[in-house]
C-alpha cells in the first residue's frame, strides 16, 4: 500500500480503430495509473472507449484494433512488447479480469468447478485434487451459498449474482496483483449490484489488490472509487481522486454527467387533492406457465399476484422494481399486450380487461406505449414520418392529414418536421427514443405506459429524455405510467411511486412518502442499494 | 457501401453469377444453335468429343448430339430449379408466417404437418410421388416443391416469431393496425433476405433432385435433360466416360453458380453476418 | 427414468407419423393411373382378367373406400406389407433382406462423413483468411455441388476401370466362396467407394456447418473468459468452442438422416450395392409399386429410429436438457 511505483502505468496509449469506424482512434494519447490498493475508476459513456486501455492490458483487443503508440508499464515491463505466449502467462496469473455479462461468460457445457479449476490448469499449479479444494475455497470465499452444490453445478443453475461471483472467484484465483473489473453490474439488479460491489471492496481490501474498475455509472463510481479518470470520445477529460472529481468537478462535460444522474433522490412534494381516477386497477392477477415438456413438469411463474392501485388524470405513477417483480408484465397487461387472467382494468369507466378482437383493436388508441430499446421499437424499412402516421391511419385519419400531423410531432419532440423523410438508421439512439415518442403521442391517447424509456440510454440522454417527457407533461396534462428498475429516475418523474416484488405490491405512496419514509423493509433495502446514495445525502 | 458493391466484394459471387449467366445464355440460344430436337440422331454413335467437326462433344449411343443435350438440358434444369422453388415458396412462407405469428395451437398444429413432411426422407418420397403420377416436367415440379417447402416454412416462421415481439411489431399492434396489415407490411418485408437467400440455394438443391429422378429413369420422356443423359449412358460408361461426364460437369457448375451467388446474396443482404465471417 | 418416459414419448409420435404414412400410401395407390389390383400386383396394364378379379377380392378393392383403408391399415399393423408378384416373394421379406446391406453402407458413410466433416470443419475455422482454410471450404462447397451419383461414375471410372484397384460393383466377389476374415475383407473393398462416395456430400455439409458453428462460437463471452484465465489457444479451440459447437451438429445430423437415405437410392444403384435403395430402383423398373412404397415405409422408419437417437445424443451432450429443473 506504500510501494510508490504504480502496479500498472499506461503511458501516452494510442489505439488505432479499423479503417471505416466512425474515428480514427479508439483512445488516443491516453497516460494514468493505478497505483497499489487502490481503486481506479475509469468512467465514461458508450463510445469513449474507456475499456479499450483494459482489453489492451490483458491483451484480448478487439479484432482490428492496433496499438500505435505508448507503453502499459506492468511489473517493469511493456505489456505492448510482449508475444501472446508471455501475456498468456500474465493473464489470470498476475492480471484477472471480469466481465459484464454474467450470463453469457461462463462456458454453459461445464461445471462452474472446472471452470475455475482451469485456472490452475492454465498455469500448471497444484494437482487435479487440489485444485477442486481450492475451487470450493474460492466459491466460499466469493459468498457463493451452499459451495458445496454450486461447486457441480452448470451457469445455467445459477443466478446472474451468482455467476458474476463465479467469475470473481476465477479471475482471483491465483491472487493477481491487478483485477480489471469491465462494467462488472451493470448487467445486475440493484441490490445484487450493492452486494456485488461490497464484495469487490472487501476483496481488494483483504487482498490488498489494485482494481481497474470499468464503469458508466457515477453512482457506482461514489461508492468504490480511490481515484477517477474521466473519458470523452478516446480521450482523457479529467483524472482526479474521488472526492477532487465528484465534488469539485472542473471539467465540463464531468459536471454535466454528474448533473445528468438524477440526483434529486428527495423527491419534491407534487399535487394534493387526487381526482377522480383514469385508469382502476382491481385484483389483476397472471400467471404464466410453461407448457410442461417431456422432461419438466409445467411451470408456473406468478407474474401479477393481486396487484390494485389507481391513476389520476395528468398523474405520473412510477412502477419500480427488480428483474422479475412483475412490473413490465404490468406494463404489458395495462396496454393490452397481454390479458390478465383474473380482475378489472378500466380507463375512464370502460372496461378495458374483456375487450378482444376487433373491438379491442378500435379502442387500443386510447393507451399507448414508449418502450425501452431505441433500436428495436422502429422498423427499419419504414420512414420515420410513416411510422408515427401509421396510428392514426389505422384509426381513419386520411394518409395527407396523418403525414402533416407526424411533421408536427417530430417538431414538438425536438426533430423538426423534415425528420418526416428519413429512415430510423440515420438517427441516434436518443433520436429514436423521441421518435417513439412522438408516435405514442399521435393517436392523443387518455393514457402512456412508458417501460423503461430511457435504461437504454446514456445518462446525457437519459437527462434530455426525461426533461422532454417532463416538458410534453406540462403542455399535454399527460397521464403516464412510468416502469423502471432505476429508482433515481423514478424519484425525477414521478408523482406516486408503486414497488413491486415477486409479482405484488410491497409499497405504494407518493414519491415522496415512499422515498423519505419507507415503510416496508423491501424498499428500504431498494433505496439503500442506489449507488452513491449516501454521498448524494451527505451533500444534500 | 450499395448492395451491389457488398455482393461483388465476394470473389466467389461474382464467378457464380457468371457462371450462372452463361448457363442462362446457353438456355436461351439453344433454340437458335441447335433448331432441331436434341433427340434426333444426326451422326454415328460413340463420337468421341472433337473426332467429327461439329460435334464438339461427340455422340451419345443413338448418334445424338450430346452438346445439343447440353444446351437444351440447361433450360430444363433452369426451368424446374426455378418453378418447383417457386412452388415451394408459395406453400412455405404463408404456413410459416401463419404459425408463427399466430402461435399457440394454429402454430402446435402447422409444426407437426411440417415436421410430417421433414421426417420422411425426401428423395423417397420425391420418387414414389413421381412414379405414381407418371413422369411429366408438373408431377417433377410438384415432387420437388412438395419435398422443398418444409425448410421455408421453418425458417419463416422462426423469424415471424422472433420478429413478432419485436417492439415495433408491438407498437403497431397497438396503434391499432389489422393482423394482416402487420404480417404484410412489418414483419414480411424484414424476412424477406433470408428468404431470397434459401430460395436461390433451393433452385440449386432442386436442380439436383431433377437431375437424381431423371438420372433414375424418372425424368419427362418428352425433355432431354442433364440427369436423363447420365442416367442412359451409365450402362455404356467403360467405353464412353464422356456421355457420362459432360453433363455432369453442367450440373455441377450450374449448382456450384448458384450457391456462390446465394453466399454473396447472404453476404450483401446481412452485412453484419459477412463482416463477422471474414 | 427420464429416458425411460421419453423413449416412450418419441416412440409413441414415430407410430403416429408412421401411421400417417400408411394412410398417404393408401391414396398414393388410389391416385396411381391404372387399375389398383394391377397396381398392386404390379401388372400395369395386365390382360389376364381372372387373375385380377381373384386379386381384387383378396385385397377388397370391390368393398367401401374406408373397409379398404381399414384392411390395408390392419395388414400393415401385422407388419403385412404385400406380395411382390415380380420378385415372387414377399414385400417384408424382400426388405428384410436388403436391409443389412444398406445399413452397412449408411453407417459406414455416416461416421466417416460426421469425423471428417467435423475434422476439416475445425481446421478451415482456426484457419480463417488463411489460402489454406479457404481451400478446404472451397472444395467442401464442389462436394457440396457436385451430383451424388455422377461423383459415383466418375470414381467407376477412375479407380474401377483405368487404375483397377477396387471393385466397381456387387457386395461380394461373385463366386469366391469366401469366408471368415477373407470374406470381411472382400466386404469392406467392395464397401469403400460406396461409402467414400456417399460420404462425399454430407462430409461437405458437415464440414461447412461445423466452420460456421465454431467461428459463432468463439465469437461468445465464454471464450474472452478462457483466454482471460491464460488458457493456451488449442485448448480454448477444444475445450471451450468445439465443445459448444458440436451441439447444433448433432441435432443437424438428425436432420440429415433422410438425405443420406435418398443418397444410399443413388449410391446402391450405381453400385449394385444390394441394399434397399437398389431394391428401390429395381422396383421403379419394374412398377412394382407394392414393393416400392414398403420400401418408402421403411426407409421413413429407419429416419425415424435415427432421429431418436440423436434425439438422446443430445440430451446427454447438452446439461441444460439433461439437468434442467
Amino acid at each position: 500500500m506504500n510501494d510508490e511505483t504504480p502496479v500498472l502505468s499506461i503511458r501516452g496509449l494510442s489505439l488505432a480503430l479499423p479503417k471505416g469506424a466512425d474515428r480514427d482512434y479508439a483512445v488516443e494519447n491516453v497516460s494514468y495509473d493505478v497505483a497499489r490498493g487502490e481503486i481506479m475508476c475509469v468512467v465514461g459513456e458508450s463510445g469513449s472507449g474507456k475499456s479499450m486501455a483494459a482489453n489492451a492490458v490483458m491483451g484480448l483487443l478487439p479484432k482490428g484494433v492496433r496499438p500505435t503508440a505508448g507503453e502499459l508499464i506492468f511489473d517493469g515491463q511493456d505489456l505492448l512488447k510482449l508475444t501472446e505466449k508471455q501475456h498468456r502467462k500474465l493473464r489470470g496469473l498476475r492480471i484477472g479480469m471480469i466481465f459484464q455479462e454474467p450470463m453469457t461468460a461462463l462456458n454453459p457445457l461445464m461445471r462452474v468447478g472446472a471452470q475455475i479449476a482451469e485456472v490452475f490448469e492454465a498455469h500448471g499449479r497444484y494437482s487435479a485434487r487440489e485444485r477442486q479444494a481450492r475451487a470450493l475455497a474460492l466459491l466460499e470465499e466469493v459468498g457463493i451459498p451452499q459451495p458445496d452444490k454450486a461447486i457441480r453445478a452448470y451457469p445455467f443453475q445459477l443466478s446472474g449474482g451468482q455467476r458474476q461471483r463465479v467469475m470473481i472467484a476465477m479471475a482471483l484465483a491465483l491472487e493477481p496483483e491487478l483485477l480489471i473489473a469491465d462494467e462488472p453490474t451493470t448487467a445486475l439488479d440493484v441490490t445484487t449490484q450493492a452486494q456485488i460491489l461490497a464484495l469487490i471492496r472487501n476483496l481488494q481490501k483483504r487482498r490488498g489488490m489494485s482494481v481497474m474498475f470499468i464503469t458508466h455509472d457515477f453512482g457506482v463510481v461514489a461508492e468504490v472509487a480511490t481515484r477517477v479518470c474521466v473519458m470523452r470520445y478516446g480521450q482523457i477529460v479529467e483524472l482526479g481522486t474521488a472526492s477532487e472529481v465528484l465534488e469539485n468537478p472542473r471539467h465540463d462535460y464531468t459536471r454535466a454527467l454528474i448533473e445528468a444522474i438524477p440526483s434529486n433522490i428527495i423527491p419534491e412534494a407534487r399535487g394534493g387533492e387526487r381526482p377522480a381516477p383514469l385508469l382502476e386497477v382491481e385484483g389483476l392477477n397472471k400467471v404464466f406457465r410453461s407448457r410442461g415438456g417431456l422432461f419438466k413438469a409445467a411451470r408456473e411463474v406468478r407474474a401479477l399476484d393481486d396487484v390494485s392501485f389507481t391513476l389520476a388524470p395528468g398523474e405520473t405513477v412510477g412502477i419500480v422494481g427488480e428483474s422479475g417483480s412483475g412490473k413490465s408484465t404490468l406494463g404489458r397487461c395495462v396496454v393490452r399486450l397481454e390479458r390478465p387472467d383474473s380482475g378489472t382494468l378500466s380507463l375512464s369507466g370502460t372496461d378495458f380487461t374483456t375487450l378482444k378482437g376487433e373491438e379491442l383493436r378500435r379502442q387500443r388508441w386510447r393507451v399507448q406505449m414508449i418502450f425501452q430499446d431505441p433500436y428495436a421499437s422502429l422498423n427499419p424499412r419504414t420512414r420515420v414520418g410513416y411510422a408515427i402516421a401509421q396510428g392514426p391511419m389505422a384509426n381513419g385519419v386520411s394518409r395527407v392529414q396523418a403525414m402533416k400531423q407526424a411533421g408536427d410531432l417530430l417538431d414538438l419532440v425536438g426533430l423538426g418536421a423534415v425528420a418526416v423523410d428519413r429512415f430510423p438508421h440515420e438517427f441516434s439512439g436518443g433520436q429514436r427514443q423521441r421518435i417513439g415518442i412522438a408516435r405514442a403521442l399521435a393517436l392523443n391517447p387518455e393514457l402512456i405506459v412508458a417501460d423503461e424509456a430511457v435504461s437504454a440510454l446514456d445518462v446525457s440522454i437519459q437527462a434530455q429524455i426525461l426533461e422532454l417527457l417532463e416538458d410534453l407533461k406540462q403542455k399535454l396534462s399527460l397521464s403516464m405510467l412510468f416502469i423502471t428498475h432505476d429508482l433515481r429516475v423514478a424519484a425525477q418523474i414521478c408523482d406516486r411511486i408503486i414497488v413491486m416484488q415477486h409479482g405484488r405490491i410491497v409499497e405504494q405512496g407518493s414519491a415522496q412518502d415512499v422515498f423519505l419514509s419507507p415503510k416496508e423493509a423491501y424498499t428500504r433495502e431498494l433505496l439503500e442499494a442506489i449507488p452513491g446514495r449516501e454521498q448524494e445525502l451527505q451533500s444534500a | 457501401m450499395s448492395f451491389f458493391a457488398r455482393f461483388a466484394q465476394n470473389r466467389g459471387a461474382l464467378i457464380g453469377l457468371i457462371i450462372l449467366f452463361t448457363i442462362i445464355l446457353m438456355a436461351i440460344l439453344a433454340p437458335f444453335l441447335y433448331p432441331d430436337s436434341p433427340w434426333r440422331m444426326v451422326q454415328r454413335p460413340f463420337l468421341a468429343p472433337m473426332e467429327v467437326e461439329g460435334f464438339l462433344l461427340g455422340t451419345d449411343t443413338m448418334g445424338r448430339d450430346v452438346a445439343a443435350g447440353i444446351m437444351h438440358g440447361a433450360w430444363v434444369s433452369l426451368l424446374i430449379g426455378l418453378v418447383s422453388t417457386t412452388v415451394a415458396l408459395i406453400i412455405g412462407v404463408p404456413l410459416g408466417a401463419i404459425a408463427g405469428y399466430y402461435g399457440g395451437l394454429i402454430d402446435d398444429a402447422l409444426m407437426r404437418f411440417t415436421e410430417f413432411f421433414q421426417t420422411i426422407p425426401n428423395f423417397a418420397l420425391a420418387i414414389v410421388l413421381v412414379a405414381i403420377m407418371q413422369p411429366s416436367v408438373t408431377s417433377i415440379v410438384l415432387a420437388i416443391a412438395i419435398v422443398s417447402w418444409p425448410p421455408v416454412a421453418r425458417l419463416v416462421r422462426a423469424e415471424f416469431m422472433s420478429l413478432r415481439h419485436r417492439e415495433y411489431v408491438e407498437a403497431a399492434r397497438l396503434v391499432g393496425q389489422t393482423n394482416r396489415t402487420i404480417i404484410l407490411r412489418q414483419i414480411l418485408p424484414n424476412t424477406l433476405s433470408p428468404i431470397i437467400v434459401l430460395a436461390s440455394l433451393m433452385v440449386a438443391t432442386a436442380i439436383l433432385l431433377e437431375s437424381a429422378l431423371s438420372f433414375l429413369g424418372l425424368g419427362d420422356p418428352n425433355v432431354m435433360s442433364w440427369g436423363y443423359m447420365i442416367g442412359a449412358a451409365r450402362t455404356v460408361i467403360r467405353q464412353a466416360w464422356w456421355l457420362s461426364f459432360f453433363p455432369g460437369v453442367a450440373i455441377l457448375l450450374t449448382v456450384l453458380a448458384l450457391n456462390l451467388v446465394g453466399e454473396g446474396l447472404d453476404d450483401a443482404l446481412n452485412p453484419k453476418l459477412a463482416r463477422e465471417r471474414s | 427414468m427420464l429416458y425411460a418416459r421419453l423413449i416412450l414419448m418419441r416412440l409413441l409420435k414415430a407410430v403416429v407419423v408412421l401411421f400417417m404414412i400408411v394412410i398417404f400410401n393408401f391414396f398414393l395407390i388410389q391416385m396411381a393411373p391404372g387399375d389398383p389390383a394391377a397396381i398392386l400386383a404390379g401388372e400395369a396394364g395386365a390382360t389376364d382378367q381372372e387373375f385380377l378379379r381373384q386379386l381384387r377380392e383378396r385385397f377388397g378393392l370391390d368393398q367401401p373406400l374406408y373397409v379398404q383403408l381399414w384392411r390395408y391399415v390392419s395388414g400393415i399393423a401385422m407388419l403385412d406389407f404385400g406380395y411382390s408378384y415380380r420378385q415372387g416373394m414377399p414385400v417384408l421379406d424382400l426388405i428384410l433382406a436388403r436391409l443389412p446391406a444398406t445399413l452397412l453402407l449408411t453407417g459406414t458413410a455416416f461416421v466417416l462423413s460426421l469425423a471428417l466433416g467435423i475434422l476439416a470443419g475445425s481446421m478451415a475455422a482456426a484457419r480463417v483468411k488463411k489460402p489454406s482454410g479457404s481451400l478446404i471450404m472451397a472444395l467442401a462447397l464442389i462436394f457440396y455441388a457436385t451430383p451424388l451419383f455422377w461423383v459415383a461414375l466418375m470414381a467407376v471410372v477412375l479407380f474401377s476401370v483405368y487404375l483397377d484397384w477396387l471393385p466397381a460393383y456387387g457386395m461380394y466377389t461373385v463366386g469366391a466362396g469366401l469366408s471368415g476374415f477373407a470374406l470381411i475383407m472382400d466386404v469392406a473393398r467392395h464397401l469403400i467407394l460406396p461409402a467414400t462416395t456417399l460420404a462425399l456430400f454430407f462430409m461437405a455439409i458437415y464440414t461447412r456447418m461445423t466452420r460456421a458453428s465454431m467461428l459463432e462460437a468463439s465469437q461468445q463471452d465464454y471464450v474472452k473468459t478462457a483466454r482471460a484465465k491464460g488458457l493456451g489457444s488449442r485448448v480454448i479451440q477444444r475445450r471451450h468452442i468445439l465443445r459448444n459447437a458440436l451441439l447444433p451438429i448433432i441435432t443437424l445430423a438428425g436432420l440429415q438422416a433422410g438425405q443420406m437415405v435418398g443418397g444410399a437410392i443413388l449410391t446402391e444403384t450405381v453400385f449394385a450395392w444390394p441394399g434397399i435403395g437398389r431394391l428401390m430402383y429395381e422396383a421403379l423398373m419394374q412398377r412394382d409399386y407394392n414393393l416400392l412404397l414398403g420400401i418408402f415405409f421403411f426407409s421413413a422408419a429407419l429416419v425415424i429410429v435415427f432421429n431418436i437417437v440423436t434425439d438422446l445424443v443430445y440430451r446427454l451432450a447438452d446439461p441444460r436438457i439433461k439437468e434442467g429443473s
